[in-house]
């Protein structure tokens, strides 16, 4: 195990081992600038030697103007991680005609997606990267979206506030301006009549790694199975392409992108405050930890200060709604199971006094857009309080008996769990799994206590984490989590101070200094993280979610193989995505 | 356990769930007739901590209370919009749209709206308006049943739809007004 060494330490140690190809990146940026050409040698001396063993984020940014002293340019933008402490931030630059950037997928797989989508909405060509298709948008997707000279058909502005809103707005509605069949545009020389999806071309065409190894002269060995978009156990519009020899999983190549909505470039257009309602909608059934990731990361650029009332409420909110998506993934996995609906309609009636309590405090049951740079929009009302100690002593622990008592010793339910979608610890390492998938899999990694944010160094709490790696591993890891976030909520309660809630005055026109910042927290699903870069301007310069359900989404092929198809449906419940934040 | 047993008892939980909803029915049936299973007396109890069985209510029959703070779709207090454009400029998805009146003779501006419209198939209800309006003008109501069969137009609230009397905002937010009252009192105090 490599020694943590500080980060001065390991620029100058970079230096030495890569003359010319490392430096540190000038402020306002932070971390170092890697030249293109040794990135793999770099990525690889990070990973083997200096303890970097974890990528998290994989992005680009475009720089069309030249700025900070440096060229037009496109750049990509790596955030690696150690056991403990804050991020190693790597920037490659490449050319602004012609971008290409050495792949880090064959030593780190959790890149594959993150690099695929780089490519899909900012076109950088990872070179290497072993199946480098589009992954969120369709082939017959004219352009690279986030790239700032790229324009929707329903353009209006490039940044909002629209001009035409105030002070002589009269209502268009954008499908007056651009009626429907102008409103889709083709790729020259593309025509729709002749496109075959190219996840079809793969399904279904002659494939030599699946079909040759078990009996060349017959391919029809090989059966696709077509699962989703429509399937009430993919939790979503997701497909997955099961290639199955007899009922035994070959292959699994999950097919994503039916909820996308570019909330990259939405970002980019809205003012800062805007973004709290949309980042509402990434994984809609924690919306409050969503909220609190975006506002920890704009508050990293800002270096505000909030008050102590706020961080307990923060944090009260944040652990309810840990609890209520255990509550509830755990119910799916037993809707998937077979244990038809019972489970998981008791954890909705869980969560529905959470919701009540959410509803009272922030207005709203699952879209709550309560955070806010420097507080919390609203103080808790004395009512919420006294619910929320009611459910933490009485109602909530009752449930989790019953849980305990029906499900964890309940031999059909281990049946069907234990040993199946086993996922070693260096697999989950290098797939970049976060949450209870990861610490399923016996790494007890948990950014509450790798990098403490918010107030969370002052709770009394456990890392859940079991070795075994399997489905029911991940259920008992939920299960604890759930007792933990429970034993912080009585904590929280009980030191609740009184005080203001808000840092200064409510402002929505905030000036956020430029700068770039990477916020994480340990949302329920895994490391749910934002990357900010500001100008100094009134909007985000860019505007990045790094999802875990999109992340951990990877593993799938890695845990199938082998299993049978009832297997793949309980897998991917334990994973517990998201398609609203698979999908963005 | 043999696995059948372990079927049988997960059938046993279901059903003492069942018979445990109808018994709460019951209990408050008992009480005062059949109206008083969703009465406002049995609500609070029902919904809360303490509640037996299914929580499900037969809407539209009954309804729950929506509470206070519940963000439903902007509506202007009369009188109050002074046509400053802040609710234009925080919206989100930008549903806003607003023309300030002007003095038809000397052409200057006046502080208030000649047309407000908000798009509430568009909105979000995020509530961002309320929030930051400096005039107190406008408030996110309670409205919740807005479904239209043609859709479009009728989504489009103009002025005169959006307004309604300070007596509405007063009876949906009661907490909330009194508080704004008080503030206002004691900001009339210091002058």
């Amino acid at each position: 195990m490599a020694e943590i060494i500080s980060e001065n330490e390991l620029l100058a140690q970079l230096k030495e081992r890569f003359p010319g190809a490392v430096e540190a990146a000038p402020a306002p940026q932070q971390g170092l600038i890697v030249a293109a050409d040794r990135l793999l040698e770099v990525a690889q001396a990070l990973r083997d030697e200096m303890g970097y063993t974890y990528l998290s984020s994989v992005t680009g940014v475009d720089y069309p103007q030249a700025t900070n002293g440096l060229g037009p340019r496109f750049e990509a933008v790596y955030h690696f991680f150690r056991r403990s402490g804050g991020p190693l931030t790597v920037h490659v630059h490449t050319d602004h005609d012609n971008p290409v950037i050495p792949s880090l997928t064959p030593l780190f797989p959790s890149a594959n997606f993150q690099e695929r989508e780089a490519w899909d909405l900012m076109g950088i060509r990872f070179e290497g990267h072993p199946d480098l298709r589009r992954i969120l948008l369709w082939e017959g997707f004219d352009g690279h979206p986030l790239r700032k000279d790229w324009k929707e058909v329903y353009y209006e502005q490039d940044q909002k506030p629209f001009d035409s809103r105030y002070p002589a707005g009269k209502p268009v509605r954008a499908e007056e301006r651009v009626p429907l069949g102008n409103n889709l545009r083709y790729p020259p020389g593309w025509s729709p009549s002749d496109w075959r999806p190219l996840a079809d071309v793969w399904g279904y065409g002659p494939h030599d790694e699946v079909a040759g190894q078990k009996n060349p002269r017959h391919p029809a060995d090989r059966m696709v199975l077509n699962m989703g978009p429509h399937h009430p156990s993919t939790h979503g519009v997701l497909r997955l392409l099961v290639t199955l020899d007899g009922e035994t999983i070959q292959k699994i190549e999950p097919s994503v992108g039916f909820l996308h909505r570019c909330h990259d470039k939405i970002g980019e257009r809205n003012i800062w405050i805007a973004n709290i309602p949309y980042t509402d909608r990434l994984d809609y059934i924690c919306s409050m930890t969503n909220n609190l990731a975006y506002v920890v990361a704009v508050e990293k650029l800002l270096g505000v200060q909030v008050p102590e009332r706020a961080e307990y409420i923060r944090v009260i909110m944040s652990e309810f709604t840990r609890w209520m998506n255990h509550a509830i993934s755990i119910g799916f996995m037993g809707n998937d199971l077979g244990i038809y609906f019972t489970a998981v309609l008791y954890a909705l009636e869980e969560r529905e006094l959470i919701l009540d309590l959410f509803e009272m405090t922030s207005g709203s049951r699952m879209m709550c857009n309560y955070m806010r740079f420097g507080g919390v929009a609203h103080d808790i009302p004395e009512a919420g309080v006294t619910l929320a100690r009611q459910l933490v002593t009485e109602r909530l622990p009752r449930f989790m008996d019953k849980l305990e008592k029906y499900l964890t010793h309940n031999e059909i339910f281990r049946a069907r769990t234990e040993g199946v979608g086993v996922l070693p610890a260096d697999k989950a390492i290098a797939y970049g799994c976060t949450g209870p998938l990861l610490r399923g899999s016996g790494v007890p990694y948990d950014i509450r206590r790798a990098e403490p944010y918010s107030i969370y160094d002052r709770f009394d709490f456990d890392v859940i984490s079991y070795p075994e790696g399997d489905v029911y591993a991940r259920y008992k890891v939920r299960l604890g989590e759930m007792y933990e976030s429970l034993k912080i909520l009585r904590q929280a309660l009980d030191q609740l101070p009184e005080g203001p809630i808000m840092d200064g005055k409510k402002r929505h026109n905030i000036k956020v200094p430029a700068g770039e910042a990477y916020g994480r927290i340990e949302a329920p699903k895994g490391e749910l993280g934002f990357y900010l870069v500001s100008d100094g301007g009134p909007n985000p310069y860019r505007y990045h979610v790094r999802s875990p359900s999109f992340v951990n989404l990877q593993t799938m092929n890695e845990m199938c193989r082998g299993h049978l198809i009832a297997d793949t449906v309980i897998i991917l419940a334990s994973i517990d995505i998201t398609l609203g934040e698979v999908d963005r | 356990m043999h696995a059948s047993l372990h079927v049988l008892k997960s059938f046993g939980v279901t059903v003492g769930r069942f018979i445990e909803s109808y018994v709460d029915d019951l209990k408050w049936i008992l009480k005062g007739g059949f109206h008083m299973r969703y009465s406002p007396a049995a609500l609070p109890v029902r919904q809360s901590v303490k509640a037996r069985g299914v929580f499900v209510v037969q809407y539209p029959q009954e309804r729950l209370p929506l509470p206070e703070r519940f963000r439903g779709f902007p509506f202007l207090i009369e009188g109050r919009c002074t046509a400053c454009g802040t609710c234009a400029r925080v919206c989100p998805p930008q549903c806003i749209w607003i023309k300030r009146a002007e003095d038809p003779e000397t052409g200057k501006s006046l502080r208030r709206p000649e047309s407000f419209f908000i798009d509430v198939s568009i909105c979000m209800n995020c509530g961002f308006c309320a929030e930051f309006c400096p005039f107190d003008a406008i408030k996110m109501g309670h409205e919740i049943e807005i479904a239209s069969f043609k859709g479009g137009d009728d989504f489009l609230w103009d002025l005169q739809r959006l307004t309604r009397p300070l007596s509405y905002h007063a009876q949906i937010h009661p907490t909330a007004y009194a508080e704004e009252e008080r503030e206002k009192a004691s900001k009339k105090k210091e002058e």
